[in-house]
């Protein structure tokens, strides 16, 4: 090995030991276009060397699934002939540099995904993650993400339909921008990305190729961020939502018409990636003539136009009679199009500039030829993460200066003042949720969102969640209930699953505390998915999300997509007067992990072990009532426990509440606080009649699941005894602290 | 039957199509086209027609379609702009005014009431004035703006069609305004979406009885 080409492959992330791989691959040194390009492929961001291994825990099958992990998003069956398609991924690292485009080109990454297999994208989640907001930078990166999302799918008329926002310190420097979209297809319509067909043309879509994202996902996604990284601006791509709404409309045009015989959009490595993952699938080969490839500036070198991560742009294998079809159909949607290289009988990617071959590599070494690594998992001694206490401060700011920081009905007020309880419509309102007139529940309307799809007579519920605090305190338990929360939203509004997506951010996976915790929440995610028989479509793995700070929480995010008979059936949380409530499901609230040991500043290793198994009996059950109208509402309890949960119940109904808390202390033996404010899965707060709440607990007696009668909605107060601890605060000041992140932000 | 406009960026046109279909019967207009033969009304839908990187509205004016449009508005024929609609009349000149950014200059989606007023535009067959309709808005840049005096000649003239409900105004526009017609009453741009308020599930259904009022219309001659 040469000293050059030594410090050549270092620069491009590959260890000595990988870059001898290569050579031996290939059976000579690679060039310097063919070092980039294995540097790309290579990286984690594209070849998930640290997770791959874990991620065939989780289950993948179906009897509904028609697509699932491998291909551009998972696709799952909804009766009458169509398909819902879904999936999540990550923008942190480009976010993390400029947030605005960052979490722009996150959408418009996840939309080419949805559309890439024939569906039309009718719906986009996002579920962000930054630190506190009394950092200025925190703020900066949430307005600029916020501003981007809305910007793309605004512009690009998808509605978002929901999401969820967290506020943690070790996010401070690493935000996590992760993004869904669920789209519908008709399934004869769905494509697949795997290229076929030798003499078949490969053909370039959309917008022209630049300088724009050269080496993104190498150079931000796979390492940890550093200090100056806002150098790296030039590596963040610049989305352009016009350009993809016409490429948009564009293929699903061509693919209505069968002009396609697979379709594959550029992400991260470009070109590369995309040549490469169509021919590995097909295995088959493709060649590529950079010199047909329309240029945003004219002097790109070969390497360059390989790699280039510039947005709004597709590959497709085209049969060569279909072509000029093709064409005419990209020139009415003013679209770039050009035929840029054919499939090929040989398994090798190969890569031309006009006559000169510029790289000549096979296939199966540069997509499958990237050694997997095995973590070496330790278990950490203590809480690696900081504890700050701002109960007493945040008690001063919202109850008053004379408020008790250990009185409970001050901590309430805190809680629901608390950025990750808070109202988030302040984010909300910047996205377009009512375009494409299927939105039968607006954010913050429901626990989940809910669409109407009249195409199959039905409607669908889409949730996107994770709690990173939890899944550190224990990765097993917390990415556990990372799927329980999710299906519990899915519950309250009377839906199924049918499948889930997941977004797994961690740290540095090469350092034993980050593996340990990778490890343990992938064994939970797939034994919660197990057991409730959720089959795992697809997703997206984001590493090395740390910096000299340390590492982020471990944040596997999840999103579920389920399906209701109609969207009429579902409710939301909103009390009325005279109505009954009462807690259902195993619900045993514990203050570990929770939002109140975290304003106390008490984290700790350790949550309380769950049981699936009673949850899911919950789960049906409290799908039941709200099918057939025996619930009014419901809510499930979640951050700040089941005062928080009441809380929001009340504020969305415009109407108090008395509850007595004494029956769940009696029954799990905790303290008034704990049953007040503590936190785990498994608890629904369901409203209805009094005649209907009799019925609800035969029936619940039947499924084994648990429902205590707590009290009654009704009055201008929030009324709540629990033991030691009473609290009792007017519905307007819950109401007041509950908004007050929209008027912080809002000025 | 009705013509809906499709620019590239468009993005509520088929919303606004379904919600014709609720009424009658519609089409789709590509912006090249220029033949608006057999049609009794058009809808100029919301969106980011041709990008809107320049001003809203601004390019897209100049569309073939457009030009059609106006020849269209000038016959009488009844033309109904929502948001981008709008934005795109106004810069057509075919309604008064302007519309500017947010004055929170942050894009904003929310159900707001508007309040129909007294006015003889061909739009207001089917709302009393005093009627409050319940209908999203969602816009970047939706701030009615004209010089002082010509929003006097305005309302002295009829051409305010909807102001937003006391406390509903999303955006800074002035005096109120939701939406206004030309003089002669058969062209109406409105910033709220009436076609995402034709299905209680959504929402609301107050914004039918402009479609309604579209479609009760006889072909201009």
């Amino acid at each position: 090995m040469s000293a050059v080409a030594e410090s050549r492959h270092r620069e491009l992330g590959l260890t000595d030991d990988e870059y001898a791989r290569i050579n031996e691959l290939l059976g000579r040194e690679p060039n310097d276009t063919e070092l980039a390009m294995f540097s790309l492929i290579w990286s984690e961001h594209c070849a998930y060397k640290h997770s791959r291994k874990l991620l065939g825990r989780l289950p993948t099958e179906g009897e509904r699934v028609l697509m699932g992990p491998g291909e551009n998003a998972g696709a799952i069956e909804i009766g009458d002939g169509y398909a819902v398609a879904f999936k999540v991924e990550s923008h942190n690292h480009p976010s993390a540099v400029e947030p605005f485009q960052g979490a722009a080109t996150g959408v418009g990454g996840i939309l080419r995904d949805v559309f890439a297999i024939g569906a039309r994208p009718i719906a986009i989640l996002d579920s962000l993650r930054f630190g506190e907001l009394d950092s200025e930078r925190s703020r900066y990166l949430l307005e600029g993400a916020v501003a981007g999302i809305g910007h793309y799918g605004n512009s690009i008329g998808v509605p978002t339909v929901g999401g969820e926002l967290g506020f943690e310190p070790p996010y401070e420097h690493n935000c996590l921008i992760n993004a869904m979209c669920v789209g519908l297809a008709k399934t004869e319509e769905m494509v697949r990305s795997a290229a076929a067909g030798p003499g078949n043309l490969v053909v370039l879509v959309g917008a022209s190729t630049g300088r724009d994202g050269i080496g993104g996902a190498s150079v931000l996604a796979s390492a940890e961020l550093e200090a100056g990284d806002d150098a790296k601006r030039p590596s963040v791509q610049i989305g352009d939502p016009f350009e993809e709404s016409k490429l948009l409309e564009c293929c699903l045009e061509l693919l209505q018409g069968e002009l396609l015989v697979s379709l594959q959009d550029l992400g991260a490595a470009g070109l590369t990636s995309s040549a490469g993952e169509m021919a590995s699938k097909g295995g088959v080969g493709i060649e590529i003539d950079v010199s047909r490839v329309p240029l945003r500036e004219p002097d790109l070198e070969p390497f360059e136009v390989m790699i280039s991560e510039s947005q709004e742009r597709m590959l497709a294998v085209v049969e060569p009679g279909k072509l000029e079809q093709v064409v005419a159909t990209c020139e009415r949607w003013q679209t770039g199009v050009a035929a840029i290289g054919e499939v090929t009988d040989d398994g090798r990617l190969r890569v031309v500039d006009g006559t000169s071959e510029v790289a000549d590599v096979p296939v199966a070494a540069l997509v499958d030829g990237c050694p997997l690594y095995d973590l070496e998992p330790a278990e950490p001694r203590d809480w690696i993460y900081g504890n700050r206490s701002t109960l007493p401060e945040r008690v001063t700011q919202t109850a008053g200066r004379s408020a008790d920081p250990g009185d409970p009905s001050a901590i309430l007020i805190a809680l629901l003042g608390s950025p990750n309880v808070a109202s988030a419509s302040w984010a909300f309102e910047q996205y377009d949720s009512v375009v494409g007139s299927r939105t039968a529940r607006r954010p913050e309307t429901a626990d989940a969102a809910v669409l109407m799809v009249p195409e199959s007579g039905g409607a669908i519920a889409v949730s996107i969640d994770g709690n990173g605090r939890r899944v550190a305190c224990e990765p097993y338990v917390g990415a556990v209930e990372a799927v329980l929360e999710c299906a519990q939203n899915l519950a309250c509004i009377g839906a199924e699953p049918l499948g889930l997506t997941n977004c797994l951010n961690f740290g540095n996976p090469e350092k034993p505390n980050i593996a340990w915790q990778l490890d343990r929440a992938v064994s939970g995610l797939a034994d919660a998915c197990a057991e409730l028989g959720i089959p795992v479509v697809g997703g997206n793995v984001s590493l090395y999300n740390e910096t000299e700070e340390g590492p982020i929480y471990p944040t596997p995010i999840v999103g579920m997509v389920g399906e209701l008979p109609a969207a009429e059936l579902a409710v939301g949380p909103d009390l009325r007067e005279g109505d009954e409530i009462a807690l259902v499901g195993p619900f045993a609230p514990s203050l570990a992990g929770s939002e109140l040991a975290k304003l106390r500043g008490e984290l700790g290793m350790g949550l309380p072990e769950t049981a699936i198994e009673p949850v899911a009996r919950a789960l049906g059950l409290v799908r039941e009532l709200v099918r057939d109208g025996a619930a009014r509402a419901a809510h499930d309890i979640s951050d700040g426990g089941v005062a928080c949960a009441l809380a929001e119940m009340a504020i969305a109904g415009g109407v108090g509440a008395r509850l007595d808390l004494d029956p769940l202390i009696e029954l799990r033996g905790c303290s008034g606080e704990t049953a007040l404010f503590g936190e785990g899965p498994g608890g629904f707060l369901l409203a209805a009649s009094t005649a209907e709440l009799g019925a609800f607990s035969e029936r619940a007696a039947s499924t084994g699941a648990d429902v205590l009668r707590l009290g009654q909605a009704g009055g201008e107060r929030l009324e709540i005894s629990a033991a030691e601890a009473d609290v009792s605060v007017p519905l307007s000041d819950a109401e007041a602290a509950w908004r007050s992140l929209d008027l912080a932000l809002q000025g | 039957m009705i013509g809906v406009v499709q620019f590239p960026g468009s993005c509520d046109e088929r919303d606004a199509l379904a919600a014709c279909e609720r009424v009658g019967e519609g089409r789709l207009v590509w912006h090249e086209e220029t033949d608006l033969s057999g049609l009794d009304g058009i809808v100029v839908p919301g969106g980011f027609s041709y990008g809107d990187y320049l001003r809203a509205g601004a390019i897209a004016r100049f569309s073939p379609a457009m030009e059609a449009v106006a020849a269209f508005a000038e016959q009488g024929g009844p033309v109904l702009g929502i948001c981008n609609g709008f934005q795109v009349l106004c810069e057509a000149g075919l309604l008064p005014g302007a519309l500017l950014p947010n004055e929170g200059l942050r894009f904003v989606c929310r159900q707001v009431e508007v309040i129909a007023q007294k006015s003889d535009s061909l739009f207001s067959s089917e709302l009393e004035p005093g009627t409050r309709l319940s209908i999203p808005v969602k816009h970047m840049t939706g701030r009615y703006f004209a010089p002082e005096e010509d929003l006097d000649a305005i309302e002295a003239a009829g051409q305010v069609a909807f102001r937003y409900a006391r406390g509903h105004n999303p955006n800074g526009s002035l005096r109120e305004i939701a939406g206004v017609t030309n003089e002669a009453g058969n062209v109406l741009g409105l910033m709220p979406h009436p076609e995402h308020a034709v299905d209680p599930l959504t929402g609301s259904d107050d914004g039918l009885a402009l479609f309604k009022a579209i479609a009760a219309q006889p072909a201009p001659a």
